[in-house]
């Protein structure tokens, strides 16, 4: 009962926002989420397994169909070299709306995990900024063991190489924020097919397997609308040292994308939630 | 269309083929948002490493000296069958026994669980139909196909996702908690087995000592079969091992099925 008598510092932000939309306690749904996936030990292990296939499927397979592939700075490369940190950013984004889409709508569907929350003082926004923070934890935790994989492997070849981990926890911001607003709108599992038909030709399109002058000139700009082409090319420049002015344009494309879900998240949930 | 009120008890065959109707209701109604699901996954694949990342592949002894997109197209749809087939039964399945209980529902009438359990797979094996028929058609205008051995493509896709329909749907009927255990099939055996199984290189490429994996998958003797009836190459003796391997897991799967399905609605 205690807590519930102190009353939380609020910034200038959390003053002129509607009352009762945050409650300053996003942090207890990341403590939540971290209880009840102690219990779910395999399915962290599995994320981490997974982009490890990949590499090793590209390593022994795909990589042996081609030759060297062009790297950022005009440099040949190795074709598993290549296509490692577009994976990475790949697997940042799937991992963030897995986490941020199936398991949102479950909880908002069938469980009611949120209807429960609510009835206690947290509010909407502390809901979509706990979710989506638990997303990004999950997909630090991912890239993390993906760029041990790939220093393992002998793929980083520069210093620099070490800000693809914060990058991809901008990736999974942006996905996640983005992924749980469209969450809110589907009514049936089914429709997890319009969340498939989204990120799927996304990750298949966005230059993850070749470069982008594979496409003729006027599929290239739609190519480069997409929200991963950014992800995956801030990749590649990074892990081959290849820094360029062009990199604060691709940063300012995901941080606009992340502010944009975390503001339509908390909208559609007290929507939702709050009649 | 109701089997009289007499308690009667609905012949075996009709009593599936009702639940297929009742499923080709929702689908009627749904389908719209299943259009990924039904052939256009595939195509995207086919779009991106077929002729994107194929465009990068040199014609070789790995390919068989065939063009990439030739030599993907066919194993495309088995995969494509096999994800689809492995979907529709784990989720949707233990959603009819713990969310929707409409497998409950219909237990409560003269439809038997045996029969939930026909439709179900009768209704899997005509999703994988259409989806692998729209795949083969739009497949065509890319160049995708080589000959008319497309139709008998379409069919192994719908073996081999039938052969991983049945084991999946039993594991789902054992299922309580939707925790863990399809995220491990999906990520353990369906995923490794998309990358490993020959569909997108051969599985020479893959050091002896873990090759046996690939053999004992379905997907790698679906995506023989599939080929062999498209490119050629493949011996009759060989066609009945792959398609015995694939009938097999099929039959331990929808006995195993039938147990699991008696036991969590017969009560």
């Amino acid at each position: 009962m205690t807590a519930l008598t102190r009353t939380p510092r609020r910034g200038l932000l959390l003053r002129v926002l509607p009352p009762g939309l945050y409650a300053g306690r996003a942090s207890k749904l990341v403590e939540r989420s971290v209880l009840a996936y102690s219990r779910m030990w395999l399915v962290f292990a599995s994320g981490v397994l997974e982009p490890l296939f990949y590499l090793v499927a590209f390593q022994i397979g795909f990589g042996r169909l081609v030759g060297d592939a062009t790297g950022p700075d005009g440099a040949p490369m190795s074709y598993v070299a290549f296509v490692a940190p577009a994976l990475l950013a790949s697997s940042a984004m799937n991992g963030a709306i897995f986490d941020s889409t199936f398991n949102v709508f479950f909880k908002v569907r069938y469980a009611k995990t949120y209807d429960a929350m609510l009835a206690t003082p947290i509010g909407p926004l502390d809901i979509a900024v706990g979710e989506i923070a638990w997303a990004v934890l999950r997909g630090g935790l991912y890239s993390a063991a993906f760029f041990a994989v790939m220093a393992v492997m002998g793929l980083v070849s520069s210093p620099w190489a070490v800000l693809m981990i914060p990058v991809a926890l901008l990736i999974a911001f942006a996905f996640a924020a983005v992924g749980m607003t469209c969450a809110t709108f589907l009514r049936s599992t089914s429709q997890f097919d319009y969340i498939q038909l989204a990120v799927v030709p996304m990750f298949l399109f966005s230059t993850t397997f070749y470069p982008l002058t594979v496409y003729p000139e006027a599929l290239r700009i739609v190519v480069q609308c997409s929200p991963l082409y950014h992800g995956i090319q801030l990749m590649r420049e990074l892990a081959a040292g290849a820094l360029h002015p062009a990199m604060i344009g691709h940063i300012a494309y995901l941080v606009a994308l992340a502010v944009l879900g975390v503001w339509g998240a908390a909208r559609r949930l007290s929507g939702l939630l709050l009649r | 269309m109701v089997a009289g009120s007499t308690g009667r008890v609905v012949p075996a065959w009709r009593g599936a083929w009702l639940r297929v109707e009742g499923y080709w209701a929702w689908y009627r109604r749904y389908w719209r948002s299943n259009v990924y699901s039904t052939g256009l996954q595939p195509l995207l694949f086919l779009l991106a490493m077929g002729l994107g990342f194929g465009s990068q592949v040199q014609a070789g002894p790995a390919t068989g000296g065939l063009s990439y997109v030739h030599y993907i197209a066919p194993a495309l749809l088995v995969s494509a069958a096999l994800q689809n087939a492995v979907g529709e039964s784990t989720y949707p399945v233990l959603s009819g026994f713990k969310w929707q209980k409409d497998y409950l529902a219909v237990t409560a009438t003269p439809v038997t669980p045996g029969q939930v359990l026909g439709g179900h797979l009768i209704w899997v094996a005509l999703r994988l139909l259409l989806s692998g028929s729209v795949y083969a058609l739009v497949a065509i205008p890319f160049g995708a196909w080589l000959n008319a051995g497309a139709v008998l493509v379409v069919l192994v896709g719908t073996v081999t996702g039938l052969a991983c329909a049945a084991p999946v749907t039993a594991l789902a009927a054992t299922t309580y908690d939707e925790g863990v255990r399809f995220n491990a099939v999906f990520r353990f055996v369906v995923m490794p087995m998309t990358l490993f199984a020959g569909t997108f290189f051969p599985i020479g490429q893959i050091p002896l000592a873990v090759r046996w994996l690939a053999w004992i998958s379905p997907l790698w003797h679906g995506n023989e079969l599939a080929r062999g009836v498209t490119l050629g190459g493949l011996s009759p003796a060989a066609a009945l091992g792959h398609l015995a391997f694939l009938a097999a897991l099929f039959a331990i799967g929808a006995v195993l099925a039938r147990r699991y399905f008696y036991r969590r609605l017969v009560v």
